[in-house]
């Protein structure tokens, strides 16, 4: 079991007309060993024993950044290889993804999603518009800037970011919770 | 058709007709005025002349300068490729006009937008709920789009009143904002009984930003970029009809070079999206293989953007005047090569998908919106096309497509099955137009022009992906924007959802909004 999962870090799955260096990409990600997918996976394998389980939240957005995040989880990225788990409801949730400028109408899904969640969490925002409101800045009905309402722990820059950022972000923020 | 041939055209079924003045504002686009008094009975007439159901109804705010509002009403004409927009005066001391409502349905929710953003009354539309500002987060009596708000005044907030079907046995079923997958807010609610739904009674709004005001103030290169975040996987079909209204308005006509890498660009963009909507369908009846591939040929496709012109989702590439990034030969090769396996791996994803059974038992016959209703309820794009309805702008308006001989797709069927054939076609011949396109382009030529910007209006049109966009936009003499009205075709295709539910159980329903997927951000702007 655990040799298959090395083959497929190592390896990747896809390689016909997709970029051929993309997969190596993943797995390097900034890091000079080329131990940055392995590192993920362990941080995961610590700190949330094998799964980090994440709820999504659109709270206006375009449907850019999901796009992405849909990629991500293709079988390319295939962010799943290292332990990181979209879920169906924030009761299974370690972290909630928000993307979009906060619509005053989404203010209150936005809230109790997060109060349903269990202890301990953190939110992650997605993209520009969940940074300060982003294009849409000014609106009369954005609450805008995410980090005004509940605590962030991450940003992922972006419009949208590529699926690579996404990752390349939750790597981060794991090396910092460690 | 000129403007004597449409006057007379509406004088034969409403010879009351009276019109204070009729230009022809541009090649494509005939403006006509009148009072107040007849606007409901010409445009019904109208409706009769062209059979074409209300393109868009919206108003403006001209208290400042003349003391009244305006109220416009387009029509699309599709055998000739023209739009009439019939417009008229309304006194800011009597703010209301006649609803079309109870004639026309496809009317009914671009009046309910015109009630809650201006204030003005249709007068006899027997459905006033507001659309986007929600009752519970801000009081009535916000205009939003009038020109002296700027920020939402406290009032009495209220709850929303949902229909609701009573009798025995009938349980409701809410679903969302919040939804399982990785997707835009919607509120849909199910009245059951037993298995069939009986009622899907839908609310959005959850994904308002304010768009059209936002547009206002704001010269046309800053609010280029604004249209391309309307609607994400729509980017390119946005700027596109946003940058062809500026373009018409400053009397502009771009090279032929540019002309063709706008199709090219619009049609990867069709592509992608819909080898992902295909996927989707297979994975909301649980069929997960194929639409992992489906998931790989869409990641080809977006990377293939990404090195044609450096975005992944086509943003950035198209400006007012043309387009920003040329194909050269070297990306012109890149683009022959990745379409080879593309197309290659299309037909495989398609083999599996056909010749399953158990899928094709869930798509057949599931999800049905009949072309009776298609039409009733103004169904627009690949929807309407699906349900027998032969729309689509590209066949009928634009130069390069009919040199290419453009061919239309459309099923008789209207069930989730025609959807898919409909994309599969669609695909195949955007890969096949992306082809020729390419071959036609000539590196020579300019494919960016710089317009000298003029007061005026006019409206912007696009075939996207799901279905015509519409920009109508009115710029002053600086060239900075006054007003912009944006139709994306999710606002009225999804009443076309509410209706091919119907008789369809709950478990069938991902795989019927799927089929349709709409916009949440196009649709609630």
């Amino acid at each position: 079991m655990l040799l298959m999962l090395k083959n497929r870090i190592l390896k990747g799955l896809f390689s016909r007309h997709i970029e051929p260096d993309l997969t190596a990409k993943i797995d390097r990600l900034g890091l000079p060993a080329g131990q940055a997918g392995l590192e993920l996976k362990s941080l995961i394998q610590n700190k949330f024993r094998r799964s980090l389980h994440i709820r999504h939240l659109d709270s206006g957005s375009c449907g850019a950044c999901e796009s992405e995040i849909i990629s991500a989880n293709n079988p390319i990225y295939d962010l799943q290889r290292f332990g990181v788990n979209f879920t169906a409801s924030p009761r299974h949730a370690d972290a909630l993804l928000v993307t979009g400028p906060v619509s005053k109408n989404m203010l209150i899904a936005l809230k109790k999603t997060y109060d349903s969640m269990p202890e301990p969490k953190f939110v992650i925002t997605c993209g520009d518009c969940a940074l300060d409101g982003g294009p849409f800045k000014g609106s009369y009905y954005i609450e805008g800037a995410v980090k005004n309402i509940l605590p962030v722990a991450l940003h992922i820059p972006g419009c949208p970011p590529s699926p690579l950022a996404i990752i390349q972000a939750l790597l981060m923020l794991l090396r910092e919770k460690e | 058709m000129d403007c004597t041939e449409v006057i007379t055209g509406i004088k034969n079924i409403f010879p009351g007709f009276y019109a204070l003045s009729a230009t022809q504002a541009y090649a494509d686009e005939i403006h006509i005025k009148l009072r107040r008094e007849i606007f409901k009975d010409t445009c019904l007439a109208l409706h009769k002349v062209f059979s074409s159901p209300v393109a868009v109804l919206f108003a403006s705010d001209e208290r400042k300068d003349a003391a009244k509002f305006v109220v416009n009403c387009a029509f699309v004409n599709l055998r000739r490729g023209q739009w009439v927009i019939i417009s008229t005066d309304i006194p800011q001391d009597a703010p209301y006009f006649d609803s079309l409502a109870r004639n026309i349905h496809s009317v009914s929710l671009f009046e309910r937008e015109v009630w809650e953003m201006f204030g003005l009354e249709p007068k006899g539309n027997p459905d006033l709920r507001r659309l986007r500002l929600h009752d519970e987060v801000c009081p009535k009596g916000n205009y939003p789009l009038r020109k002296d708000f700027h920020k939402i005044q406290p009032g009495d907030l209220e709850d929303y009143k949902f229909c609701r079907v009573e009798g025995l046995g009938v349980f409701e079923v809410p679903v969302g904002p919040v939804h399982a997958g990785i997707i835009g807010p919607g509120h849909f609610r199910f009245s059951v009984a037993g298995e069939p739904i009986i009622n899907l009674e839908t609310r959005f709004g959850f994904t308002h930003r304010g768009v059209e005001k936002l547009f206002e103030g704001r010269s046309c290169f800053d609010a280029l970029q604004l249209a391309e975040c309307v609607s994400g996987d729509a980017c390119f079909a946005h700027s596109l009809a946003f940058s062809q209204a500026i373009e018409k308005i400053s009397g502009v006509s771009i090279s032929k070079q540019a002309a063709y890498l706008r199709a090219i660009f619009l049609e990867l963009e069709r592509m992608y999206n819909h080898v992902n909507d295909i996927g989707g369908m297979a994975v909301d009846v649980g069929f997960s293989f194929p639409s992992a591939y489906a998931s790989v040929i869409k990641e080809a496709i977006l990377q293939l953007n990404d090195k044609l012109t450096a975005s992944r989702y086509l943003k950035q590439v198209n400006t007012v005047g043309g387009v920003l990034k040329g194909l050269d030969g070297a990306k012109k090769n890149m683009l022959r090569t990745s379409f080879k396996s593309i197309k290659r791996d299309f037909d495989e994803l398609i083999n599996i998908l056909y010749s399953s059974v158990s899928f094709m038992d869930r798509v057949d016959t599931t999800g049905a919106l009949r072309r009776k209703t298609a039409e009733g309820l103004g169904v627009v794009g690949l929807v309407a096309r699906s349900s027998g309805v032969p729309a689509d702008l590209r066949e009928y308006f634009s130069g390069v497509y009919k040199e290419a001989r453009f061919k239309m797709a459309t099923e008789e069927s209207g069930d989730v099955l025609a959807r898919l054939k409909v994309r599969v076609a669609e695909f195949k011949e955007s890969s096949r137009l992306v082809e020729e396109f390419t071959g036609k382009l000539l590196e020579s030529q300019e494919i960016n022009i710089h317009p000298e910007l003029k007061g005026g209006s006019a409206l912007g049109y696009a075939e996207g992906w799901r279905g015509p966009v519409l920009y109508w936009l009115e710029t002053d003499a600086e060239g900075l924007i006054q007003r912009c009205k944006i139709v994306d075709s999710s606002f009225l295709n999804w009443q076309g959802l509410s209706y091919a539910v119907l008789g369809n159980i709950i478990p069938d329903f991902p795989l019927c909004n799927k089929s349709f997927n709409l916009s949440y951000s196009g649709g609630d702007l």
